[in-house]
Formats: structure tokens, C-alpha cells, sequence
């Protein structure tokens, strides 16, 4: 298992697949992220777990450049991407897979079409090739079978999944997955870890995890982040975190609530 | 509290509000050359989508034939009616013919065609792209490389240009025709008299006029649509909204270019 190396060890050598230095966005005069500093190693997983509203999806939108920061950089590969020509930026862009929390898939097509566009555009794959893909893809995510469904006949689930199966069917470097399992009964969702558990064992890929569900994030993390108040307040391996002093972590552990917020 | 502290309290309520519109339209004209720029930039690069260009020229060109065709003969034909009872007075019936085909050519049927294009085309556009932004659909474009300015909006602003000055030529001819059959069948007009007048002061520059006009207000429709698509917050309400201001906004400018327009190719 290479997940040890990954933590401290390897950090000094290599430089970060995914480098965010001092991010800062606001909405409407409402600051949610102050000064955001994270490092994602080359083949790590990361997850990162925060409140409901604490800014997640706005950070993890920031990574692929769909949101563009007040101040602040998104260095991927030692390219800014908060800063580039047109074409340059999409390129960068083809490194990533992204599944969105509450699916985004293209209504005007089906559910094979959904998760075969990312093939069509950019694999050079002929039409067989593409077939079985998308098969594969279902087949992972337990869909075998709806590809020519509507995305309208879909349950919300349904949906997360088959946005889950997009991002990764052109197997990217970069895997960023927002909420993949939140909504999915116990066993599918074990199902949604065991494919990200797979995919971390291909050491290129980079995986960056949204989830509110601690125990996936302790099944599928190399290293976990809090993010609170608009910056990261801890990050470290599984083990590490779940021993942390800070109170809010140890409250979000338990699934208590918080006294002061209660109050 | 003085009337004179209310009074100058009113005031600046009034200037700010007037600050707060002028400053939206000003983020409205920007929008709007934003994405005609981007359309631009991204219409002479690869890959070209030919499949999506042919649907989207379906979608805009065959699909409005008969509501542009029915307008536009019908047009004609109130022409035809009108100027007849003008000039019956003064004994020009015989140029009805030629009033007909000039301001149908130079301009009825260009900005006709155009306000009926601005209320299918051009609010579809908007709830189309208006309804994927909000979902995450347009998001999820550019997360698989995917330009959606180049994906979504180079056809639907492409096709809507290329096909309005034909849609524009087929409804010149209709209304010439519906013009024609109230004068022959209504007025007692001689049928080649009538024929021989409709293109005796018409020239090919009043034609490709027209034409041009077609053209420069398909895009303006297309562009305006898309950006009011484009730029959509607030879900649901936010899709309606900007529908409804794309076919407003649309139409609005249409006739405001006309003028110029006409002014320039005259
Ligand atoms: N496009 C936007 N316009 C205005 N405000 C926004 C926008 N996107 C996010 N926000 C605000 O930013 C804050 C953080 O939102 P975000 O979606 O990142 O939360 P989250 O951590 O993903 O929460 P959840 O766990 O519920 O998904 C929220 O208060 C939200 O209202
Ligand atoms: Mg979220």
C-alpha cells in the first residue's frame, strides 16, 4: 500500500499536483473563503469535510477554475490557473474529471450520451471502443443497463452516479467528486468508495473528495482538511485527525452539536 | 426631521436609483459585447461542429418558415389595401405596386421577420442556456474542456445569422405576392401592369439592403439571447426573467440598429 509514503515523506521532493495559495472569494459582500492554502500531492487523495454552507463546492469549483478568485492562485502542475489564455485554460482542464453535487448532467441527452461525451470529445476512441466504456462506467457504478434512459427519468441518486461515472470515463489525472455518495443507501455508497479506493491504487491519479460522511472519508482519504470560516483549520492523515484536540473536529466526529452555536 | 432633510433624502433616493439603472445597462452592454467577442474568437477555431450548426439552421430557419411567411403575406396585403385607399385619392393607384415591393423589401419584412425571430429564437436561446447555467450544465461543460461559448452559442449565434436573410428573401416574396393578390383580386388591378410596377423602381441595392439588415439583426437577436442565457442567477425565476428580457431587450435594439442601419446602406 503506498498510501504511507504519500503523507509526509514524498512531500519535500516532488512538487504538488494541485497548489492553492492564499484564495480569497466572496458573494455579494459575504466573504467564504479568507485566505485558503492547500497543497495536493501527485497520486494523494484528499477529502475535504466542512460544514453545510462552510464554502466546499465554491473551493473545489475554484480548483478546476469554473469560479475565479478575488485574489489568490490555482496552480496545477506549476501552471496558474487563474490566469491564462482561453485555450491554455481549457487544456489544463482536460487533466480533470468532475462529478457535481447534485449531478449537472445535460438534460437534452441521454444517460450513455451523458457519460460518453467526454470520450466523443476528447479520446479519439472509435464507436465500439466508446460503447464498452460507457458499459464499464455503468457497470461501476451499479446503472448496467439505463444507458438509454433519460437523465429526467433519473432519481437523485441515480443521477449522482451516473454524474460520478462521467467524470471518471475518460480516466483523468485529476479526479474532483462533490459529495459522490451523499443521498445513496449504505451499500451503494460503500460501492462509490470502492471505486475511488480502486482508482487511488492507479498512483497517477490525483483525487480531491467533498463529503459530509466521515466514515467514507476515513475509508478513501490520505489526508483529510477541515475547512471552517473560510480557510483550512487542520489537514491531516486519517489516524492524525481523528485524534486532533480542536474541539469543532472532535464535535464533528461525534455528530454532537456545537455548544456555542446551539446557544 | 425637516421637510427640507426628507425632500433632499428623496433626492438622492431618485439619483441613486437612476445610478443603479444606468450601471445596469452599462453591465448589460458589456455582457453583450462580451459574448459577441467570444463568439467571434471561437467561431475560426477547431473543432468545427457541422452537426450542430445543421440543427440549429433546422431549428432556426425551417421551423420559423410559416409564422415569418404568414406575417410577412399578411403584411403585404394590408400594404396593398392601405396605400391603395391613400393613393386612390390622388389617382396614383398605379404605384401601389411599387410602394409595396420597396417597403417590403427595404423594411417591413427585414424587421418583421426579425421581431417574430426575437420572440422564438431569441427567448428559446435564453431559457436553453438560461436553464443549463443554473443547473450546473454550462459548469459541467467547461469541467470537461468543453468551451461552452464555442459548444453552445458559435451555432445557435451562427445559425441564426446565416438563416435570416434567407428566411428574409422567401417573406419579400410572399408579401410581394400577397400584395399582388389583394390588388388584382380586391382593387381591380391589372395583373401585369401591377407585375411590371412592382419592379420597375426596385433595385438590386434595395434587396441586398434588406438583406444585410436581416443578417446584422439575426445576430443581434442571437447574441442578445445567449448573453441573457449565459449570465442567468436565481434558478427558476431567473430562467423567466431572462427570457422575457432577451425577447424585450431583443426587439428593443433591433429597431434602434434599424435606424442606423438605414441611415448607413440607405
Ligand atoms: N454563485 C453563488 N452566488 C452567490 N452565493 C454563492 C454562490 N455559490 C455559493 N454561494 C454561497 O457560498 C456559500 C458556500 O456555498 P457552498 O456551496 O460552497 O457550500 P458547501 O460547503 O458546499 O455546502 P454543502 O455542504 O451544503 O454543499 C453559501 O453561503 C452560498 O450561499
Ligand atoms: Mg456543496
Amino acid at each position: 500500500m503506498a498510501t504511507g509514503e504519500r503523507g509526509e515523506g514524498g512531500q519535500a521532493a516532488a512538487p504538488p499536483k494541485i497548489a492553492v495559495i492564499d484564495l480569497y472569494k466572496s458573494f455579494a459582500g459575504r466573504e467564504v473563503l479568507r485566505g485558503v492554502n492547500l497543497e495536493v500531492e501527485a497520486g494523494e487523495s484528499l477529502v475535504i469535510v466542512g460544514g453545510s454552507g462552510a464554502g466546499k463546492s465554491v473551493l473545489i469549483k475554484h480548483l478546476i477554475g469554473l469560479i475565479t478568485p478575488e485574489r489568490g492562485h490555482v496552480i496545477i502542475d506549476g501552471e496558474d490557473l487563474t490566469n491564462c489564455e482561453p485555450a491554455r485554460c481549457l487544456a489544463i482542464r482536460r487533466k480533470f474529471g468532475m462529478s457535481f453535487q447534485e449531478g449537472a448532467l445535460f438534460d437534452s441527452m441521454t444517460v450513455f450520451e451523458n457519460i460518453a461525451f467526454p470520450l466523443r470529445r476528447h479520446a479519439h476512441m472509435d464507436e465500439a471502443a466508446i460503447v464498452a466504456r460507457v458499459q464499464e462506467c455503468l457497470a461501476l457504478v451499479h446503472l448496467d443497463g439505463t444507458g438509454g434512459k433519460a437523465t429526467s427519468e433519473l432519481s437523485g441518486g441515480m443521477r449522482r452516479r451516473v454524474g460520478f461515472a462521467r467524470a471518471i470515463s475518460l480516466q483523468p489525472e485529476i479526479l474532483l467528486f462533490d459529495e459522490p455518495n451523499t443521498g445513496l443507501d449504505p451499500i451503494t455508497s460503500a460501492v462509490i468508495d470502492t471505486v475511488i479506493l480502486e482508482m487511488r491504487e492507479r498512483l497517477d491519479v490525483t483525487m480531491v473528495t467533498i463529503t459530509h460522511d466521515m466514515k467514507s472519508a476515513f475509508r478513501i482519504a490520505d489526508r483529510i482538511a477541515m475547512l471552517r470560516n473560510g480557510q483550512i483549520t487542520a489537514i491531516a492523515r486519517p489516524d492524525v485527525f481523528r485524534s486532533l484536540a480542536d474541539p469543532y473536529i472532535q464535535k464533528f466526529l461525534t455528530g454532537e452539536p456545537l455548544e456555542e452555536e446551539v446557544a | 426631521m425637516s421637510a427640507e432633510q426628507t425632500q433632499v433624502s428623496g433626492v438622492v433616493g431618485v439619483l441613486e436609483s437612476v445610478g443603479r439603472k444606468s450601471l445596469g445597462l452599462f453591465e448589460e452592454i458589456g455582457r453583450f459585447f462580451f459574448i459577441l467577442h467570444a463568439t467571434v474568437y471561437w467561431t475560426f477555431r477547431r473543432p468545427f461542429d457541422g452537426k450542430e450548426w445543421m440543427r440549429q439552421m433546422v431549428r432556426v430557419g425551417v421551423d420559423s418558415l410559416p409564422v415569418v411567411g404568414l406575417t410577412s403575406m399578411f403584411t403585404g396585403m394590408v400594404l396593398a389595401l392601405q396605400t391603395y385607399r391613400g393613393f386612390e385619392r390622388f389617382h396614383a393607384e398605379g404605384f401601389v405596386a411599387s410602394v409595396v415591393s420597396l417597403s417590403l423589401t427595404r423594411e417591413l419584412a427585414p424587421v418583421l421577420a426579425s421581431l417574430m425571430i426575437a420572440g422564438r429564437v431569441g427567448s428559446s436561446l435564453a431559457a436553453e442556456l438560461g436553464t443549463m447555467r443554473v443547473t450546473e450544465q454550462i459548469d459541467a461543460l467547461y469541467a470537461m474542456a468543453t468551451e461552452p461559448i464555442q459548444y453552445l452559442v458559435v451555432p445557435r449565434v451562427g445559425a441564426t445569422t446565416v438563416m435570416l436573410p434567407p428566411l428574409v428573401a422567401i417573406a419579400n416574396g410572399l408579401g410581394i405576392f400577397g400584395g399582388y393578390a389583394i390588388s388584382v383580386a380586391l382593387m381591380g388591378a391589372n395583373p401585369v401592369t401591377y407585375w411590371e410596377k412592382t419592379f420597375q423602381y426596385l433595385d438590386l441595392n434595395d434587396v441586398s439592403s434588406g438583406l444585410i439588415k436581416a443578417a446584422v439583426f439575426g445576430l443581434i437577436l442571437s447574441v442578445t439571447g445567449c448573453s441573457k442565457g449565459f449570465f442567468t442567477t436565481g434558478g427558476a425565476e431567473g430562467v423567466g426573467r431572462a427570457t422575457t428580457s432577451a425577447v424585450v431587450m431583443g426587439s428593443v435594439v433591433i429597431l434602434v440598429s434599424d435606424f442606423f442601419l438605414t441611415k448607413i446602406l440607405f
